[in-house]
């Protein structure tokens, strides 16, 4: 598992790459009381916006980590946004993708390095 | 913001650190937005059960006059356009100080209290407040009250918890106003709140605020409660937040507080007008007014949020109004916001659009209150 500086974990899962946000995170944006996902079969580059997110306080996005194409939505997020707070690393993970340039994810933070990230 | 070693704390500040709040800078003060419980449940609580909220922030200020109150509610009645004059003793009225231009300048609750007049002010407003009252209350001194904390406790159970130890807030009705000896000292309570629930606030000397508060959350029906729920509670009850949904560029007749203007300051009424701005006022509600606040529920689930631009159509046109407060409303289970529209747009089921990243969302103009208010009149 892999961790990005905006809070994103990534998990590789075979070719696919599964994209949620980290309970840290969950914890600062509050109660998600909304989720918007992409289509699936979009062709995304590293830093588009793909997800939007409210939550009591505000509005936030979720960014892609990596170049790929977008394969899989959890569509269960969408009526129960709430989830993003339950189970962030589990249940409510928000994307699949199907990486271009695989090698992108070992960019990230392994889970030592996010934990001394956010301190 | 400002620094936070610049920021003002309230005499239950310890308090808040110890039940493991997260503070943010409002209004000057260093405020609890949420409790460890989150503000959807917070909020949820509140109207299930009972919530203590710190408003120790809010200005409390007393008037008084070689005359009375009779002579207070005279003068205020110069600043006010409510009918303060005819408020009965220990009853309490929602009032607001307007400007020249007709707009407001603070909300505000005004008590009769007998022999003097007790108000209580917005915390960003509240040196504002007090400079035009000195300034234009000539024999009134205003003294404002800064050994006191504010508490509101709020919801359902409100009632049974604060009866439990006085037992004579039980008969007091919404907007009755007391002076009750307690454990903790005199409380100056009144059956009101901002959440559109039943409840009370109530003033406590500020070394007796902590012990009153603990003795409240000692209750298993009372959780304590941030800033945010507070927000969403007052949002779906259809309240405006000052500086938000009224302010200087907004009249009470477009805020749709005209209710508050009983008919004897009104055209045609022993005393009406003389209040600044009247002349806009009382003709903006013989006549109406261009625009109206309204509650507006948008489609979907996504917030329409504070500042959205509102349209007249799905395409195309310039912006008709803004949205002034926007919120999940975790009561109404959907996304609840207020804001201006055209007096033609302003009927109940009308369709505007909001703009939300961009793109253009249905929004259908609904009835305020969101939520039923519950209070025991």
């Amino acid at each position: 598992m892999k961790f990005t500086e905006e809070h994103e974990w990534l998990r590789a899962e075979g070719d696919t790459v599964t994209v949620g946000i980290t309970g840290h995170a969950a914890e600062q944006l509050g109660d998600v009381v909304f989720v918007e996902l992409p289509e699936v079969g979009t062709t995304v580059a590293r830093d588009d916006e793909v997800v939007v997110i409210e939550s009591v306080k505000a509005a936030s996005d979720i960014r892609a980590p990596i170049d790929g194409e977008i394969v899989e939505v959890n569509e269960a997020l969408v009526d129960a946004p709430g989830k993003v707070n339950e189970d962030p690393l589990g249940d409510a993970w928000f994307f699949r993708m199907k990486p271009s340039e695989p090698g992108q994810m070992d960019e990230y933070m392994d889970e030592a390095a996010y934990n001394d990230f956010i301190g | 913001m400002s620094d936070a070693s610049d920021l003002n704390v309230t005499p239950l500040g310890a308090l808040h650190h110890e039940l493991g709040a997260r503070m943010v800078p409002f209004a000057g003060y260093e405020m609890p937005v949420q409790y460890p419980l989150g503000v959807l449940k917070e909020h949820l609580h509140c109207r299930a059960r009972a919530g203590l909220f710190d408003v120790s922030h809010m200005g409390q200020v007393i008037l008084r006059a070689p005359g009375g109150y009779a002579e207070v509610a005279r003068a205020m009645e110069a600043l006010v356009p409510v009918d303060l004059a005819g408020l009965g003793e220990m009853r309490q009225r929602y009032g607001f100080f307007t400007d020249d231009t007709g707009g407001i300048l603070d909300d505000l609750m005004l008590a009769n209290r007998g022999d003097h007049m007790f108000v209580v002010v917005n915390a960003a407003c509240k040196a504002g407040d007090i400079a035009h009252m000195r300034a234009h209350l000539p024999g009134v001194e205003v003294a404002e009250i800064t050994d006191r904390a504010l508490l509101a406790l709020q919801g359902p159970a409100a009632e049974g918890v604060l009866a439990a130890m006085l037992p004579g807030v039980a008969g007091m009705r919404f907007m009755d106003v007391a002076m009750l000896p307690s454990d903790h000292g005199e409380l100056w309570i009144s059956r009101s709140g901002y959440t559109g629930e039943d409840g009370y606030e109530i003033s406590v000397a500020e070394d007796r605020a902590g012990a009153l508060a603990r003795a409240l959350l000692a209750h298993e029906d009372v959780e304590p409660i941030g800033l945010g729920a507070r927000d969403s509670l007052r949002l779906e009850a259809g309240l405006c937040l000052y500086g938000h949904d009224i302010d200087t560029t907004t009249s009470p007749v477009e805020a749709r507080l005209g209710w508050a203007i009983q008919k004897v300051r009104r055209a045609g009424g022993d005393r009406a007008g003389g209040f600044p701005g009247a002349d806009r006022i009382l003709t903006e509600l013989a006549d109406g007014a261009p625009r109206a606040r309204v509650g507006l529920r948008p489609e979907g689930r996504a917030p329409m949020r504070e500042g959205t631009a509102l349209f007249a159509a799905a395409e195309g046109g310039e912006a008709v109004g803004h949205v002034t407060s926007g919120a999940f409303g975790p009561t109404v289970q959907a996304p609840v916001s207020m804001g201006y529209v055209p007096r033609a747009l302003a009927g109940t089921g009308t369709t505007v659009w909001g703009e939300v990243r961009g793109r253009r969302m249905a929004a259908t103009v609904t009835a305020l209150p969101f939520t039923p208010a519950n209070f025991k009149r």
